[in-house]
C-alpha cells in the first residue's frame, strides 16, 4: 500500500454526497481497510490489488491490461462500468484503485467548491493512510478555508495517527459493531479495543460527529448486546449523535453467517432500546 | 365557418371541460375567428412553419400576456375601480388582495403574479399574534386561492429576508400540499439566513415548491421591484410582458446548411428579426388597436406603468440545434457532456442576446426600448424538442456537470431560465447538503435553482406542478386545475412522470382549437 504524503491509493470519488456527514460533500476512498467485515458493502475496497491479472480476460470492453512491469492497468475511457472485474477478483480488490497525488484530488475538488460543506474521506478504511490524509486536509484547508474535513473510519486507528491528524481533522464518524470483543472479532475479523479508544479520544476532543451502528438481525441485535453497547456511548457522551443504519444486501459478498436484514419495526426497537440507556441524538436510516 | 361551428360544438357538449373552461376556450375560439395583425409574408410564413411562435396566445390580444400589479401601492392607496379603502388588519389585507387578484387580468385569464407576499402581508401582522392564529388565516387564505384561481401558473414570491410571514407559509405549504400558489424564494447570499433556505428545502421535500432566484443577478437586470410569475419569468412589478414569442432552434437550424459560424452570422439575424416582427405587430395590437392600457383599471389608477412593460423573446430547442451542428462539423460532442457543444451552445445563447439587445421595439420600456430575453421552457405541444436552453430529458450529466453546462446562459436571460434539477431522496436526511447547492448554483451564475425529488407526489411538467394523482382520468372526467389540462396532453407526450421531469409549459389554452 501506498504511504508517501504526497501520494495515496485511491479506489474513487464522489462529487456530491448527501450522506457522508454533515451538507453536501465532495468524497474520498481510499483502497485498504484493516477490518475484514462479514457485512462490507463494497468489499473490493478491502486490499491493494495484487497484479495476479484474472481480471484481464473477464473485462467485455478490454479496459484492463498488463503492462510491461507486470502491473495490471486500467483504462478510464474504455471502460463500461459493469464491474465485472470486481465480481471476478478472489483478493477483495479492484484493478480501478489508482495512485493519486494530493494536487490530483485537489483539481477534481476544485470546480465543486462552491457546492459543499466539505469533504469526507471514507474507503476502505480511511486512516490507514495517515500521512497522506493529512497532507490532503493540509491542502484542502489551506485552498479552500471554507470546507471542513471529515474522515469515515472504522475506527481502527492508534493515538499516534488521530494526533497526526488533529490539526487538519473537523470530525469524524466512527463504525461500531457492538462493545462485545468477541462478538466484535467474529464481525470484524478484530478487536475492537482501538475503536473504543478512538471513539473516547475524538469526543473527548470534541472531534466526534456521530457513531454509527451497523445492525446486522440476528447478530449483534440482542436487547442485551445493544443495551451494553449503548451504556458504554452513553458513559463517554450521554448526548452523542448516534445513527443506527439498518444492514442491508446491496453490494455484500455471501457470508459464511447467514445476514438478514432488520425489519423497520426492528430498526424503531433499535432505537427504543438506545433511548433507554442515553440521551441519543438518535438518527436511524 | 364551418370549423368555427364543429370546435364550438364540441367545446359546448364537452364532459370533460367544465363551465369556467367552457367559456374561456369559446373566448379564445372567438377571438381567433378574427384577423392576425399584419405580417410580412416571410415572417406569415415562418409563424405558420412554427419556426417562430406566438405560444398561441390568440390573434387579437385583449390583455397583456403577464400583468404584475403593485400590489404594495394598492394596499397603500385603495383601489377607487373596485371602492376598496386600504386595509389596516391582516384580516382585511387578506380579503382585499382575494378581491384584488380575481380582477387581474393575464393570458391564462388568472393573475400570474400574487406579489411579495412576505413584503405585501408583514406591516398587517400584530406582534402578540400567536403562530397558530397567524398559520390559520394564511391557511384559509392559501385555500381560498386554490379554490378560486385554480392555475398553477399563478405565483407568489417570497425573501430575500427572514419573517414571520415566510415561515409561516413554508408550515401552511408543507401541511396542505396545494398545487396552487406556484411559489418563488428570493436568496440574496449576504441576506437569506441559511435556516430559511433549508426551511425552503424541506417544503420542496413535500410540495416540490419554492423555486429559488438569484436576487442580487435579478436586481441588476430589472431593480428591486421585479417579481417572478407564472413559469419561471421574471419581469417588473408595476409592468410585465405584453406578449411571447419564441424562436425554436431546432427547426431554424434544419433550414440552415452550413455550420456553427455560419449560424451564427447569417441565420440568426434572419431569424431574430422575423421573431422581434412578430412581437411588435402583436404589441402594436395590443397596445394601440385594443388599447389595454387605456382602459383597463390597473393602468388608469397607476397600478401598472406601460413604460415597464416589453417583449418577452424566448428561445427553445438549443440542445438539439448545438448537437445538430456538433453532427455537421463532424463530432458527436453533446449539449451537456462535451466542452465544444457547451461553447458552442453559450456562443448562441450570446449571439442572440446581442441581437436581440439591438432590435429597438415599441412600447417597451421594461427592457429600455428592447425585449428581454427568456429561455421559453415548451409547452405541450412541443414534440423531440427539448424545453429553452435546457440539456435533454433523459441525457443529463452529473448535478455539478449539469449545473456547469447550464450556468452561464443565465446571465444572458433577464425574463428568465430554467433547468430543473432531480435528486435522490436520501437527501432528505441532509436537508443541508440541497441548501450547500443552491448557494452554489447562485454562486456560479444561475439564475433561477429548481429541484425535486424523485420520489414527489407533485411533479414539475414543465415549470408549474401538478400532483400525478389529479393526472388520473382527466381526459374522461376533466380537471379542477385548469393547468391539469396541459399536464396531461405533457404527459402523454413526454412520458414525464416516468423519467427526469423537466419540461414547461406556457400559459395558453387550447392552443390549436
Amino acid at each position: 500500500m501506498t504511504t508517501g504524503a504526497g501520494t495515496g491509493l485511491v479506489t474513487d470519488v464522489i462529487e456530491f454526497s448527501a450522506v457522508d456527514g454533515p451538507g453536501n460533500r465532495f468524497v474520498v476512498f481510499l483502497q485498504g481497510c484493516t477490518f475484514d467485515c462479514l457485512a462490507c458493502h463494497n468489499p473490493y475496497t478491502i486490499n491493494p490489488c495484487i497484479d495476479c491479472g484474472d481480471c484481464v480476460a473477464s473485462c467485455p470492453s478490454g479496459a484492463l491490461s498488463v503492462d510491461r512491469a507486470g502491473k495490471v492497468v486500467w483504462d478510464a475511457a474504455t471502460c463500461t462500468g459493469g464491474d465485472t472485474c470486481l465480481d471476478v477478483c478472489e483478493y477483495d480488490s479492484t484493478p480501478k484503485a489508482r495512485t493519486l497525488e494530493v494536487a490530483d484530488l485537489v483539481e477534481r475538488l476544485r470546480p465543486a467548491v462552491p457546492f459543499l460543506a466539505g469533504v469526507t474521506v471514507s474507503g476502505g478504511e480511511a486512516t490507514a493512510q495517515p500521512a497522506f490524509l493529512r497532507a490532503l486536509f493540509a491542502q484542502v484547508k489551506a485552498r479552500f478555508p471554507t470546507l471542513t474535513c471529515f474522515v469515515d473510519s472504522n475506527g481502527d486507528a492508534d493515538l499516534a495517527t488521530w494526533d497526526l491528524l488533529d490539526p487538519v481533522l473537523d470530525a469524524a464518524m466512527i463504525d461500531l459493531k457492538c462493545l462485545d470483543d468477541d462478538l466484535h472479532r467474529r464481525i470484524a475479523g478484530a478487536s475492537n479495543a482501538r475503536v473504543l479508544d478512538s471513539i473516547r479520544l475524538l469526543a473527548a476532543r470534541g472531534k466526534l460527529f456521530e457513531v454509527r451502528l451497523l445492525m446486522l438481525a440476528g447478530v449483534n441485535d440482542d436487547d442485551d448486546v445493544l443495551e451494553r453497547t449503548g451504556a458504554w456511548l452513553a458513559s463517554v457522551d450521554p448526548r452523542m449523535r448516534v445513527k443506527v443504519i439498518g444492514f442491508r444486501h446491496h453490494g455484500v459478498r455471501p457470508s459464511p453467517v447467514p445476514l438478514r436484514e432488520p425489519t423497520a419495526a426492528q430498526r424503531a426497537h433499535y432505537a427504543d432500546v438506545l433511548r433507554g440507556v442515553g440521551d441519543f441524538d438518535l438518527v436511524v436510516v | 365557418m364551418d370549423t368555427f361551428r364543429a370546435e364550438a360544438e364540441n367545446l359546448v357538449t364537452s364532459r370533460a371541460l367544465g363551465y369556467d373552461q367552457k367559456l374561456r376556450r369559446l373566448a379564445s375560439l372567438a377571438g381567433n375567428a378574427l384577423d392576425y395583425p399584419p405580417l410580412s409574408p416571410l415572417c406569415a410564413e415562418a409563424l405558420e412553419a412554427r419556426v417562430i411562435c406566438d405560444m398561441y396566445e390568440g390573434n387579437r390580444p385583449i390583455t397583456p400576456r403577464y400583468v404584475l400589479p403593485d400590489y404594495a401601492k394598492a394596499l397603500r392607496n385603495g383601489v377607487a375601480h373596485l371602492e376598496l379603502e386600504p386595509p389596516t388588519t391582516l384580516d382585511d389585507a387578506l380579503s382585499f388582495l382575494t378581491i384584488l387578484y380575481s380582477q387581474v387580468p393575464s393570458v391564462t385569464t388568472y393573475p400570474v403574479h400574487l406579489g411579495d407576499l412576505d413584503a405585501l402581508l408583514e406591516p398587517f401582522v400584530p406582534a402578540d399574534l400567536p403562530d397558530a392564529e397567524l398559520d390559520a388565516k394564511l391557511r384559509r387564505f392559501w385555500i381560498q386561492l386554490d379554490r378560486l384561481l385554480p392555475d398553477a401558473f399563478v405565483h407568489a414570491n417570497v425573501g430575500p429576508g427572514d419573517s414571520r410571514v415566510v415561515r409561516s407559509i413554508w408550515r401552511v405549504e408543507r401541511s396542505l400540499r396545494q398545487v396552487v400558489p406556484n411559489l418563488t424564494l428570493k436568496v440574496d447570499p449576504e441576506l437569506t439566513p441559511d435556516d430559511l433556505i433549508e426551511d425552503a428545502v424541506r417544503t420542496v421535500f413535500v410540495t416540490g415548491k419554492p423555486h429559488f432566484v438569484n436576487h442580487p443577478m435579478m436586481v441588476a437586470d430589472h431593480g428591486t421591484d421585479y417579481a417572478v410569475v407564472s413559469c419561471y419569468n421574471s419581469l417588473k412589478t408595476r409592468g410585465g410582458a405584453h406578449s411571447l414569442v419564441r424562436l425554436n432552434l431546432k427547426e431554424a437550424v434544419a433550414r440552415h446548411a452550413g455550420g456553427l459560424d455560419a449560424f451564427c452570422a447569417e441565420s440568426l439575424p434572419h431569424w431574430v428579426e422575423l421573431t422581434c416582427e412578430l412581437g411588435e405587430a402583436r404589441i402594436r395590437s395590443l397596445v394601440e388597436d385594443q388599447g389595454f392600457f387605456e382602459s383597463n383599471f390597473l393602468a388608469t389608477e397607476g397600478l401598472v406603468d406601460l413604460d415597464r412593460f416589453s417583449l418577452m423573446f424566448g428561445v427553445f430547442g438549443l440542445a438539439e440545434c448545438v448537437n445538430e451542428l456538433m453532427a455537421r462539423e463532424g463530432t458527436d460532442a453533446r449539449y451537456g457532456h462535451d466542452e465544444r457543444a457547451n461553447v458552442a451552445a453559450w456562443t448562441i445563447t450570446r449571439r442572440i442576446s446581442d441581437l436581440v439587445a439591438a432590435r429597438p421595439l415599441p412600447y417597451c420600456g421594461g427592457g429600455n426600448g428592447f425585449a428581454y430575453l427568456h429561455s421559453q421552457s415548451g409547452i405541450d405541444l412541443d414534440l423531440d424538442t427539448t424545453a429553452g436552453t435546457r440539456i435533454p430529458i433523459g441525457d443529463e450529466p452529473g448535478l455539478r456537470e449539469h449545473i456547469a453546462a447550464c450556468a452561464p446562459h443565465h446571465a444572458l436571460f433577464p425574463a428568465g431560465i430554467s433547468d430543473i434539477f432531480h435528486v435522490d431522496e436520501t437527501v432528505t436526511a441532509n436537508p443541508q447538503a440541497m441548501v450547500n447547492v443552491i448557494r452554489g448554483a447562485l454562486e456560479v451564475g444561475m439564475r433561477d435553482f429548481t429541484f425535486n425529488l424523485d420520489s414527489n407526489e407533485f411533479i414539475r411538467i414543465t415549470g408549474y406542478l401538478v400532483r400525478k394523482s389529479d393526472l388520473v382520468g382527466v381526459e374522461e372526467h376533466g380537471a379542477r386545475h385548469s393547468s391539469d389540462y396541459l399536464a396531461a396532453t405533457a404527459e402523454i407526450n413526454h412520458t414525464v412522470t416516468t423519467r427526469a421531469v423537466k419540461r414547461v409549459i406556457a400559459a395558453e389554452l387550447n392552443p390549436r382549437g
